[in-house]
């Protein structure tokens, strides 16, 4: 019990520890409490997770809420909703937070239909004004902001929070806090089977340094060719829009896009794409973008940090045989 | 095995960011007039998903959609890509309405279509990016749910399903009745055949109103407020490259990615 008021979070553990999209909500989630009267809480829920308890409050938290129990040992969103529900109503914040994680995009919507309030998802900045919250997300793949609020005396205010946005909470070791023993409500009807990560083979898009992706301007599926002997003379992975796949010239694997891979290389070099929203959504987080393109007007200069306009059939050659020399093969 | 399928009409993702326009007001986002609306391309796998199942398993596709007149096309899509049935619940009550209106109103749509096996959404719209409705409709139906799915296998009356999460899966058995939210790693939709659009352009969509469904005070509440959207602004800060040829643009590139150290 005790809490009322202040922000709830909503932890998760990996590889035995605060995940770091928890650490960062951990850190925002502090600011917001110090704006208010109640304290930062955080929930962690899991097996054997009662070690965490410490690292928790050494990280901003005045209450840690433990579930250290078998239903909770592995995720599910059944699970996890009933066991949240219950401390959420318990202490009842004014806030309430999670990390737009695998886990929180299932757990959030869910939980918020238990407490009967609004979530906003996918959170990139907060304010907050005589206890009242407003949030801002990205929408329309990153091309529109919404702002969203809650209704006068909702309770609580309920967002999830985009991973890599806000700074991870600082630690201090020396911070007092108090932990509580939960239990867990029962499993509910959906069983955890497996985990699995899978290695690929080659450079993996979404793990790419570099990343060179070709669009329709290629003109035909031959000429994609190019790009892949670009990509093996940098140590890149290969890219493409949509518009090659559903054509046929690539595998589906390659798609980078709001309906492909989402990647953040450090250099994404786009030839022959014109920046449809679709695409951009699974780049804009590149560090620095690279366009090709005939047509300087095409959007994806408008997200570029070097561009050259023009044909890439004279381009390329002679970019690739610079790059060679450089690279000293 | 009976599926409904969730499907939401959006702007074309595929047209540049920069037709995409905010009202005076910050109330709604328009893309470009000339470019038809599509079906949703999470909802486009998830009839993908139903399609895979009913062929392994027999029963029937609806299609279901809460929009405006216009989201009929999506319907019609969906149904001339081989599902069996569709209903639109159209009212200009829900045109701005939040994701738990919105799954309300499916929910109680999904009542009035009856004997549900199975519920499938899409993993998020491609317009407001919420990824909400999936899992809000669960609890407003009471049914279990995993989402962001790349694989279902019916077996033994359940379901065996494969979640994304970074670098792997995790898979979960998941009783029936149940909802799911199906990703793009699931597998390409097919494209509709001629007959499939015969087929499908003889269909009656059914169609109801809110009052139709019998939604309650509570369901017609936003639970989250809109503000305004807006545009970020975005900078551009483009650098372009040229030289005497494309030739010399090309080699110039490249010194300028070595200069930064990006290669």
């Amino acid at each position: 019990m005790a809490q009322q008021g202040g922000v709830l979070i909503l932890g998760e553990v990996a590889e035995g520890q605060l995940a770091p999209a928890t650490l960062e909500v951990l850190g925002i989630g502090r600011k917001l409490a110090d704006q208010l009267p109640g304290p930062l809480g955080i929930a962690i829920l899991g097996r054997g997770v009662g070690a965490l308890a410490n690292d928790a409050i050494a990280y901003g938290a005045d209450v840690v809420h433990v579930v250290d129990h078998a239903a909770v040992a592995d995720f599910t969103s059944d699970a996890y909703v009933g066991t949240t529900e219950r401390i959420a109503k318990d202490v009842k914040p004014s806030i309430l937070l999670l990390a737009h994680t695998a886990n929180g995009r299932e757990v959030g919507p869910r939980l918020a239909v238990r407490l009967q309030t609004g979530q906003a998802s996918d959170c990139i900045e907060f304010s907050l004004e005589n206890g009242r919250l407003t949030a801002t997300r990205p929408c329309f793949g990153g091309a529109i902001r919404q702002t969203v609020t809650w209704p006068e005396g909702a309770a609580p205010q309920f967002a999830t929070v985009r991973p890599k946005t806000f700074d991870q909470a600082q630690r201090n070791p020396g911070r007092q806090g108090e932990v509580i023993s939960v239990s867990a409500t029962e499993a509910g009807a959906t069983r955890f089977l497996e985990q699995k990560q899978e290695p690929t083979e080659g450079v993996k898009l979404e793990d790419a340094e570099i990343i060179v992706s070709g669009g329709r301007g290629l003109g035909n599926a031959d000429n994609f060719k190019q790009v892949e002997e670009l990509a093996k003379v940098l140590g890149a992975a290969v890219g493409a829009s949509r518009a090659i796949v559903d054509e046929g010239w690539v595998p589906y694997a390659y798609q980078v896009g709001l309906t492909g891979k989402t990647v953040s290389p450090n250099l994404y070099i786009a030839i022959g794409i014109s920046g449809a929203s679709q695409h951009m959504a699974g780049c804009a987080g590149s560090r620095v973008i690279v366009a090709i393109n005939r047509d300087e007007s095409a959007d994806v200069f408008k997200y570029a940090r070097f561009g050259v306009v023009g044909e890439y059939q004279k381009i390329l050659p002679a970019f690739q045989r610079k790059v060679q020399e450089l690279l000293g093969g | 095995m009976n599926i409904v399928v969730c499907v939401k009409q959006v702007p074309d993702p595929e047209q540049p960011a920069s037709n995409l326009r905010v009202d005076a007001n910050g109330r709604r986002v328009t893309g470009d007039p000339n470019v038809r609306p599509v079906i949703n391309g999470y909802d486009e796998n998830a009839v993908e998903a139903a399609l895979r199942l009913k062929e392994a398993q027999g029963g029937k596709i609806s299609i279901l959609s809460v929009g405006a007149e216009s989201a009929r096309d999506v319907i019609k899509h969906a149904l001339s890509m081989g599902a069996d049935e569709g209903y639109i619940v159209e009212d200009p009550a829900l045109s701005e309405a939040d994701p738990w209106m919105i799954a309300s109103a499916l929910g109680a749509a999904i009542g009035k279509i009856g004997d549900t096996d199975l519920v499938l959404c899409g993993r998020q719209a491609s317009d407001d990016d919420n990824g909400q409705v999936g899992p809000t409709l669960a609890e407003v139906l009471g049914l279990p749910c995993v989402t962001v799915l790349r694989a279902i296998q019916a077996q033994n009356g359940s379901l065996r399903v494969e979640q994304l999460i970074p670098d792997g899966f995790r898979a979960f058995q998941v009783p029936l009745p149940a909802l799911l939210s199906i990703s793009n790693e699931y597998g390409k939709p097919r494209y509709p055949t001629t007959r499939g659009i015969m087929l499908a352009a003889r269909k009656q969509i059914t169609s109801w109103s809110a009052a139709d469904l019998g939604l309650g005070p509570e369901a017609s509440k936003p639970r989250l407020q809109h503000v305004r959207y807006f545009i970020p602004a975005r900078e551009s800060r483009v650098e372009f490259i040229t030289g005497e040829t494309l030739e010399e643009a090309g080699e110039k590139l490249a010194l300028r990615l070595r200069e930064e150290k990006l290669i």
